[in-house]
Parts: C-alpha cells; sequence; structure tokens
C-alpha cells in the first residue's frame, strides 16, 4: 500500500476530459444543428464521417493521429491529447444533440422564425432550451467517454507523468509492474465516478422529462 | 389588396400535382380555405409565410414578397401563423411566449384579457388544456399586429363547445386588429359563422370561390333541405328498402323504393333531400 496516493493521473483526465467537452461541444452545436435541419444529399456522408470513431479501433484512429501529428510536433504533448480526443469522442457529442435537435417540433422552430426571430436565437431561446436532456446526455457521455478512453491515449500521448498519464493509463501500467493495491484503489475510484455521473444524468433526465 | 399569383408542383401521396393558385384578395377579408386533404390548403399558406418556395408573384399592398427575382424571408414578411398544434414554446410561460415575438407588455395585457387568459399568464405551455394553448397561440401571433393572419385548421382538435369560444375570438381579433385572415377549415358551420368568402380547392386548383351562402348551401332546383351522406347499408324489410345513411356524426333511415335501392351502391357519397314538407327545428 503506498504512503500518499498520486492523484495527478486523475486530475490529467479530468483536464483532458473538460477541455475535450468545451471544444466538441462549441464544433458540435453549428454541425448537429445543420445535419438535422438539411435535406442535403452529403447529409450521410457526414453521418458516417463523424460515426467512424465509434466502430473504428482506437489503435487506427492513434496510428493515423500519430503519423499527422508526427510532422507539426504535438505528439505526446497535453494539446495532441486533447485533439486526439476530439476526434475520437466526437459521435459521442454530435449524435445526441442531432437526435434532440430533430425530435424538435418543426413547426415551433417554423413559429420563432415567423416570430421575425433568426437561426441563432432560435437555437438558443427556443431549440436548446428544449433539448435539454440531450444537451445534457451529450456534455456528461463525452466527459465520461474521454475519461474512459485508452487506446487513442496512449498512442498519440505515450505516458509522461503530469504530460500525458492519464488515469486509464496509470491503471494500465500500474497492472504491468503488479502493483495490483494502486490499481485497484485508483480503478475503485474511476468505477465510482463513472456510476455517479452517469446516475446524475438519468436522474436529472428523468426530472426533465415530467416537464417538457 | 393582396395579389397571389403562384405555381408549385407538389408531389403527392397521388404522384405529381401542380399548385395553381391566382387569388385577389381584399384587405380585412376574412377567407376560408377548403376541399379534401392533399388538395394544397397547407402547402399555400406555407407559401403565403414564406416557409415553402414557389414561383410566381405574392404582393400584399405595396410590398412584394414574392417574385421572379426575390422572396422574402418569413422573418421580414409579419405575418401570424397558426398551428393546428399550437406549437408554442414549452420552455416559456404563456407571457413569455408572447413577449418572445415582440416586447410590448400593454400588448400582451390587453390579448391575455380578451382571450380570459390573464390568470394563467405564469403557466407553462403544457399545464394548460388544448383550447387554453390555442388561445396563447392566437395571442402569440397577433403580438406582431399581422397585415395577414394564416391559420391551418386551427381548431380541429378542439371540441364543439371550445369551438365556438375560440371562433368567437377569433372573430374578435380578425376585427380589432383589422387582419386579413385566410383559415383552412374542413367545418362547414364554422366557415359559415366566420368567412366572408370561401376558396375551395381540389387537386391544386380552385374549384369553387364565393360567399359562404353560395358555396355552402347545397340546395339545388326547388329542395330546401338536403345532406351529403354516405350510403352505409341498404335493408330490405317485405316490400320496403330502407337506406342508413351517415350524414356527419348522425345515422339516419330514408325510405326508399324498389328502383332506387337497384341502382344505389352501398359505400357512395349520396344526397338525402326533402322539398315536401317544412322540416322542424327543435332544441
Amino acid at each position: 500500500m503506498p504512503q500518499t496516493l498520486d492523484l495527478t493521473p486523475f486530475i490529467l483526465s479530468f483536464k483532458l476530459a473538460g477541455a475535450t467537452t468545451i471544444i466538441l461541444l462549441i464544433i458540435s452545436l453549428p454541425l448537429s444543428w445543420y445535419l438535422s435541419q438539411t435535406k442535403s444529399k452529403i447529409k450521410p456522408y457526414l453521418e458516417a464521417v463523424t460515426s467512424l470513431p465509434i466502430v473504428l479501433p482506437p489503435s487506427v484512429l492513434g496510428f493515423y493521429i500519430l503519423i499527422i501529428f508526427a510532422k507539426v510536433d504535438l505528439a505526446f504533448t497535453f494539446i495532441g491529447l486533447v485533439i486526439a480526443s476530439c476526434f475520437y469522442s466526437l459521435p459521442f457529442m454530435v449524435q445526441p444533440l442531432q437526435s434532440g435537435f430533430e425530435g424538435l417540433n418543426k413547426n415551433m422552430l417554423e413559429a420563432s422564425y415567423i416570430s421575425g426571430k433568426g437561426k441563432i436565437e432560435t437555437i438558443v431561446k427556443v431549440a436548446l432550451p428544449n433539448i435539454k436532456p440531450s444537451l445534457i446526455t451529450a456534455i456528461i457521455i463525452t466527459f465520461a467517454h474521454t475519461v474512459g478512453e485508452f487506446g487513442v491515449v496512449l498512442m498519440v500521448g505515450g505516458s509522461i507523468p503530469n504530460e500525458t498519464k492519464v488515469a486509464s493509463v496509470a491503471i494500465y501500467e500500474l497492472v504491468e509492474i503488479m502493483d495490483y493495491s494502486t490499481a485497484h484503489i485508483y480503478s475503485a475510484i474511476m468505477v465510482g465516478i463513472s456510476f455517479l455521473v452517469l446516475l446524475g444524468v438519468y436522474i436529472f433526465n428523468h426530472k426533465q422529462r415530467k416537464y417538457l | 389588396m393582396i395579389k397571389v399569383d403562384i405555381n408549385k408542383t407538389l408531389h403527392g401521396a397521388s404522384g405529381e400535382m401542380d399548385l395553381t393558385i391566382n387569388l385577389q384578395i381584399k384587405e380585412g377579408d376574412f377567407i376560408a380555405l377548403a376541399g379534401q386533404s392533399g388538395s394544397g390548403k397547407t402547402t399555400l399558406l406555407r407559401i403565403l409565410a414564406g416557409l415553402e418556395e414557389a414561383k410566381g408573384t405574392i404582393q400584399i399592398g405595396n410590398d412584394i414578397w414574392l417574385d421572379n427575382k426575390k422572396s422574402l424571408a418569413p422573418q421580414k414578411r409579419k405575418i401570424g401563423f397558426i398551428f393546428q398544434d399550437y406549437a408554442l414554446f414549452p420552455n416559456m410561460s404563456v407571457e413569455e411566449n408572447l413577449l418572445f415575438v415582440k416586447k410590448d407588455k400593454q400588448l400582451v395585457k390587453r390579448l391575455l384579457e380578451i382571450t380570459e387568459l390573464s390568470q394563467l399568464a405564469k403557466r407553462l405551455p403544457n399545464s394548460l388544456s388544448g383550447g387554453q394553448k390555442q388561445r396563447v397561440s392566437l395571442c402569440r401571433a397577433m403580438m406582431n399586429r399581422p397585415k395577414l393572419l394564416l391559420m391551418d385548421e386551427p381548431l380541429s382538435a378542439l371540441d364543439p363547445a371550445m369551438r365556438t369560444k375560440l371562433q368567437n375570438e377569433i372573430l374578435l381579433l380578425h376585427k380589432e386588429f383589422g387582419t386579413t385572415t385566410i383559415m383552412v377549415s374542413h367545418d362547414p358551420s364554422e366557415i359559415y359563422r366566420l368567412a366572408s368568402r370561401v376558396v375551395v380547392l381540389e387537386l391544386g386548383q380552385i374549384v369553387n370561390d364565393g360567399t359562404p351562402k353560395e358555396v355552402l348551401l347545397q340546395t339545388s332546383g326547388s329542395q330546401k333541405f338536403s345532406f351529403e351522406g354516405e350510403l352505409l347499408e341498404i335493408i330490405q324489410i317485405d316490400v320496403i328498402f330502407v337506406a342508413i345513411v351517415a350524414i356527419g356524426q348522425q345515422l339516419v333511415e330514408v325510405v326508399i323504393s324498389e328502383y332506387e335501392a337497384k341502382n344505389l351502391k352501398v359505400g357512395e357519397s349520396v344526397r338525402v333531400s326533402t322539398k315536401a314538407f317544412a322540416p322542424t327545428i327543435s332544441q
């Protein structure tokens, strides 16, 4: 049993997940709105590309990103890790938002346009407040998924303490050096936090459905 | 004067259809748009609102909303539009729904008073009944003080008592705000009560256009009393034939001759009329 528990991998994980979630939210809002409203023929192509990270092995994604990063000097840095995570977690932000927007009453959006409101005001004041459950789900799942990522992080970030050694990588290394007791504590913390986060989402969404 | 001369090819359930409308509407008129579903009524409203594209011209007084050069965005047309499903903003209270259109608290107060909704100003739409929701939607549509008010079957989801109440409020607001109103409706009594002119569409064309009296009173010749209905069954009792006809929500029995019984087919649309006696109306 170690005397003091090193919490930096957790802090790093949450920093990475926080940065990724904020960046993805900014990118995904216009993208998912476009996907939900467009009748263009390129829609299925865009949907397929944004969903790729769900089906691709993380090693494939990591391999491509690593090759690109090697040229621009981003491999094994925290910023590189954030960029890689944005690719990896993109579908988890886009899909709930898109289905939320698609589920909105079209007449309600048209009523807003007829009231003289433009697209942006309609999105901010009408669309987003009415897809709160989808919005919260998208944010939390993206955050949780980034905290839980392993393959891409290991390939792109390596395991540099205080820079790229996040919790999932730290646990992997502890198991490799057979420090099972620390691995147990780290893993239990991950299970506990993940459970609480998901529980929070489901309780919130359950309450919201009653009102909307 | 409102001049509409538009054309659009629709891809409906029964194949391609040309919607060709040429209409001149006096300002302040109350027009009822009637016709079977799929005849293009809703599409016409949506084209007037700028929610759908079409070829041709739309001119409101001196303003041009649509010609071959431009199509004015729905945001700039300053119309009121009432949807059958109310389309209120669920995240905003009754009052906020109205203020969203225009920050005019005086007007909100007045509209809510006219429609007897003042007590519900702070409530969220989902806690209201259908009739209350549609009244909120009506108030919201008036917030722009629209020159043109468009209604797509606004009352078809409501019960008869609530319909009558709302019909009166619609008429009141139509007069008070001096709007030109176009309403899609299937209900002859509603059309008769509200509209000054009825335009009937069939397969994208105007097939009838006149006052409610001219269009709706379906008596011909010396008939004084006439109903359209569906023939449900012909029953033979000894030598007498009885036809069961559905007229609206009512079923009626009509005695017919053997000759008539042979020529009528069950499922046909029939007309029940009489001129030989004076029908009585009682409560």
